[in-house]
C-alpha cells in the first residue's frame, strides 16, 4: 500500500506525481456536495491517501460533526485504510464533536467558546504532532454547516475558527479539507460560502449528473485549482470535470463518455 | 479587410499616417498599472487628502490578491529606490502572513531587511481576536524566523478600531528620515476589516488615514460580492482610484451553470483590469486593460488587438463578407449597366425632336450626321424624324385629342 494508483480526482488536485511532495501543503482544500449527491466519498478518499502513505511525518486531525468514530472505521476499512489501527498508532486524532459538542455546550460557554476551545485542543494535538516530529498534519472538517450549528448559527465564529485553522496552514504547513453543504445556504447566507470559496485554494464541487439520473454514474465533479506561484503549471486555475462511480470498495473517476 | 484598407487611405496623407503610427504605439504600452502606481507614488500635496486606491474583485475573477501584490511591490521598489513622496509602507496583514509578505517582496527582488527600515507590518493575520493569548500561555509554537518578526508586530484585537489607527500611526512614525516623514498605508483585505467592525467604524479609521498630515496614499483591497452595495460605494467615495478585477470568460464559479454545463478544462488565469480616477478638478478617467496571471506575477497588456477591430468597425461577426475591399469597389464601378449610354468615345447627343431654327442655324451638324445616317442605310434601326414645320408644337403633356367633340 506504499503507492496509490493515482486516478482523475489524484490528477486533478496534483497527487499524480509521488517524487513531489503532497500539493495541499499550506492549503486548503474546500468540498462542495449537494443533498441529492453526497460528497462524503471525496473526504474518505483523501483520508486514505493521507494515512497510507509511506512518509511517517504524515497524520490527521478529524473533526467530526457529523458521524462517530465507527462510522469512518467501517468506510475506510473497506477502502483498505484501518483507522483504529492507525490512532493507536498516534497518526490518527479523532475529535468527536457529536459527543464532546454537547457536553461543552451544557456549561455557561457562549457560542464563540466553544469555537475556542475547540481551537485550542486542536492547537494541543498540533503541539503533540509536532513534538513527535510529524510534520504534515492534514485537519480534516467534517462539516461547515454542523460546524455552525455547533458554534449556536453565528457565520462569523466560523469563519474565525477557520481563520484560526488556516494560520496553521501558512506558519506550520499544514493542509485543511473541509466539506460544506452548498444547498444549505440560499441567497441570504451567500456570503458564508463566498467567504469559504475565496478562502479556499481548491475547490471540488460535487454534484447530480446534469443530465438526468444514470445507472452507471452517480455524479460528476468540478475540480477547480486557483493559481499559486511554485504550482505545476498545468494545474494552475485550470478546472477538471468528470463522473464518478462509487463502489463499496473505491470510487471510480471517468470522463464523460469514456466509460465501456 | 480593415488592414488592407488602411495602407490606401493613408498613403496620400504622409503625416496623418505617422501621427496614427505613433498614437498606436502609446496605446499599446501597459500605461494603466503604471499610472496607478505614479499616482500613489507622488501622494497627496499638502493640505490635502491623501489618494487612496480601491481594488475589488469577485470569485468570478478572484485575482484581486494578484493585483494587490502587484501595486505592493511597485510600490514598494518605488520607495526603496527614493523615487517616491514616502519613506515607508506600514502594511495591515488581515488574510496572508507576514512570513507569506516577506518571500514575496524578496521574489520580487525587493531588499526587505536592509538597514533603513521602510516596511512595517502590523500583524492582524496570526491570531486577530487573542485566541492564542489567551488560551495558549507559554505553549507558543514559534516558527517564525527572526527577520520576519523584526518587521511584524502582532496585533491581538481587531476589533478596536483606535487601537488599530493609533498602531500604525506609531509604526509609521517609526521610520527615520529628516523633516516631515511620510508613509503608505496599504490593507490586504478591507473584508476581513468589515467582519470584525462596522463600516462607519472603517470607514472612520479609513479616512482618518487619509486625513493624517503623515499618510502619503493608501489602498486596500476589498471582495466585492462579499458586501452589500452600500458598504462598497461607501468605499468608493472614500477612494480616488477605484480599479475592478474582472472576468472576461464565464467563470467556473458561477452556481447556476457550473453543473448543468459541463466546462471543458480550461485555463483561465486572464481578465481585465478596470480602472477609475478621479482627478482633482473633478475629471474621470475611464480605462480598460487586459491582465494576465503568471507564476512571476502579473502581466497588464492592453485591451486585445482583435476587441479593437470589433470597437472600431461595429460591425457583427458574420459568416459573410460585409465590406468591400479596394479591389472590388474599383470593379463594381466598372460594371456596365444596361440601358446606359455608352457614348464609345464620341459626345452624347440625344435627340430629342425638336430643332429650333436658330439652332440649325447655328449648328448643322446633328443635321447632317442624321441625314448621313440615313444614307448609310436603314439596317442600323435609326429613326430619322423631321418636324414638317414649327408649327406643329413638340411633345406636350397636353392630351392632343383634348378638343375632340364625341
Amino acid at each position: 500500500m506504499d503507492r496509490l494508483t493515482s486516478n482523475l480526482l489524484d490528477e486533478a488536485i496534483g497527487f499524480d506525481d509521488p517524487t513531489k511532495p503532497s500539493p495541499l501543503i499550506g492549503r486548503l482544500l474546500l468540498v462542495e456536495d449537494c443533498v441529492e449527491t453526497s460528497g462524503a466519498f471525496v473526504l474518505h478518499h483523501l483520508l486514505k491517501r493521507a494515512l497510507s502513505s509511506r512518509h511517517a511525518s504524515n497524520a490527521v486531525i478529524f473533526i467530526a460533526f457529523s458521524q462517530s468514530f465507527v462510522h469512518y472505521d467501517r468506510v475506510l476499512r473497506k477502502l483498505g485504510c484501518n483507522l483504529a489501527a492507525q490512532r493507536d498508532s498516534g497518526r490518527f486524532v479523532f475529535f468527536d464533536m457529536l459527543t464532546l459538542g454537547c457536553s461543552d455546550r451544557s456549561g455557561k460557554e457562549t457560542d464563540e467558546g466553544v469555537l475556542v476551545g475547540l481551537y485550542c485542543k486542536i492547537q494541543r494535538a498540533v503541539n503533540a504532532l509536532i513534538q513527535e516530529n510529524k510534520r504534515h498534519v492534514t485537519i480534516v472538517i467534517d462539516d461547515i454547516p454542523l460546524l455552525e450549528v455547533a458554534a449556536n448559527g453565528s457565520i462569523n465564529h466560523v469563519l474565525d475558527f477557520l481563520h484560526y485553522c488556516h494560520t496553521l496552514t501558512s506558519e506550520i504547513g499544514f493542509s485543511i479539507i473541509a466539506l460544506n453543504h452548498e444547498d444549505v445556504y440560499m441567497d441570504i447566507e451567500r456570503p458564508l460560502i463566498l467567504q469559504m470559496e475565496y478562502l479556499a485554494d481548491v475547490l471540488i464541487k460535487v454534484g447530480p449528473l446534469a443530465t438526468g439520473i444514470a445507472k452507471d454514474v452517480h455524479g460528476q465533479l468540478t475540480v477547480l485549482n486557483k493559481p499559486v506561484e511554485g504550482l505545476q503549471d498545468k494545474l494552475r486555475n485550470r478546472v477538471h470535470n468528470f463522473h464518478f462511480y462509487i463502489k463499496e470498495n473505491g470510487t471510480e473517476f471517468f470522463y464523460s463518455g469514456s466509460r465501456a | 479587410m480593415v488592414a488592407q484598407d488602411f495602407p490606401i487611405l493613408f498613403s496620400n496623407c504622409g503625416a496623418k499616417l505617422f501621427r496614427n503610427s505613433r498614437l498606436e504605439s502609446v496605446k499599446s504600452l501597459p500605461i494603466m498599472a503604471e499610472s496607478i502606481c505614479r499616482a500613489l507614488r507622488d501622494g497627496a500635496l499638502p493640505g490635502e487628502l491623501a489618494p487612496a486606491l480601491t481594488i475589488k474583485d469577485s470569485i468570478n475573477s478572484p485575482f484581486g490578491f494578484n493585483a494587490f501584490a502587484h501595486v505592493l511591490a511597485q510600490l514598494s521598489s518605488n520607495i526603496l529606490a527614493g523615487k517616491s513622496h514616502s519613506r515607508g509602507l506600514v502594511l495591515l496583514a488581515f488574510s496572508r502572513s507576514p512570513a507569506y509578505y516577506v518571500e514575496l517582496l524578496k521574489k520580487r527582488g525587493l531588499n526587505v531587511g536592509s538597514s533603513t527600515k521602510w516596511i512595517q507590518i502590523l500583524d492582524c493575520y496570526t491570531d486577530p481576536l487573542g485566541w492564542k493569548e489567551r488560551f495558549m500561555e507559554g505553549e507558543k509554537i514559534s516558527n517564525v524566523d527572526q527577520e520576519v518578526s523584526n518587521l511584524s508586530h502582532l496585533c491581538t484585537n481587531v476589533r478596536d478600531m483606535d487601537k488599530l489607527f493609533s498602531s500604525i500611526i506609531t509604526l509609521g512614525k517609526g521610520f527615520v528620515g529628516e523633516g516631515t516623514v511620510r508613509f503608505c498605508v496599504a490593507v490586504d483585505s478591507v473584508t476581513d476589516m468589515l467582519r470584525h467592525s462596522s463600516t462607519s467604524a472603517l470607514a472612520g479609521l479609513l479616512s482618518g488615514l487619509r486625513s493624517n498630515d503623515s499618510v502619503s496614499s493608501t489602498f486596500w483591497l476589498v471582495h466585492e460580492d462579499l458586501h452589500e452595495g452600500k458598504v462598497i460605494a461607501a468605499l468608493e467615495y472614500m477612494s480616488s482610484i477605484v480599479a475592478t478585477v474582472e472576468a472576461l470568460t464565464p467563470s467556473p464559479y458561477m452556481r447556476t451553470s457550473n453543473l448543468e454545463n459541463s466546462y471543458l478544462e480550461h485555463s483561465s488565469t486572464k481578465g481585465r483590469f478596470h480602472v477609475r480616477i478621479k482627478r482633482r478638478n473633478g475629471r474621470v478617467r475611464v480605462i480598460c486593460e487586459d491582465f494576465i496571471v503568471e507564476p512571476s506575477g502579473m502581466k497588464f497588456t492592453s485591451i486585445s488587438s482583435e476587441d479593437a477591430v470589433i470597437n472600431q468597425g461595429l460591425i457583427p461577426k458574420v459568416q459573410f463578407n460585409l465590406q468591400l475591399s479596394e479591389k472590388e469597389r474599383n470593379d463594381r464601378a466598372r460594371v456596365v449597366l444596361p440601358f446606359e449610354h455608352q457614348g464609345n468615345g464620341k459626345p452624347i447627343q440625344i435627340y430629342d425632336g425638336r430643332r429650333s431654327l436658330t439652332e440649325s442655324k447655328d449648328d448643322n451638324t446633328p443635321l447632317i450626321t442624321s441625314e448621313k445616317g440615313n444614307d448609310e442605310g436603314s439596317g442600323k434601326g435609326e429613326i430619322v424624324y423631321f418636324r414638317d414645320s414649327d408649327d406643329e408644337m413638340p411633345d406636350s403633356d397636353e392630351d392632343p385629342d383634348d378638343d375632340l367633340d364625341i
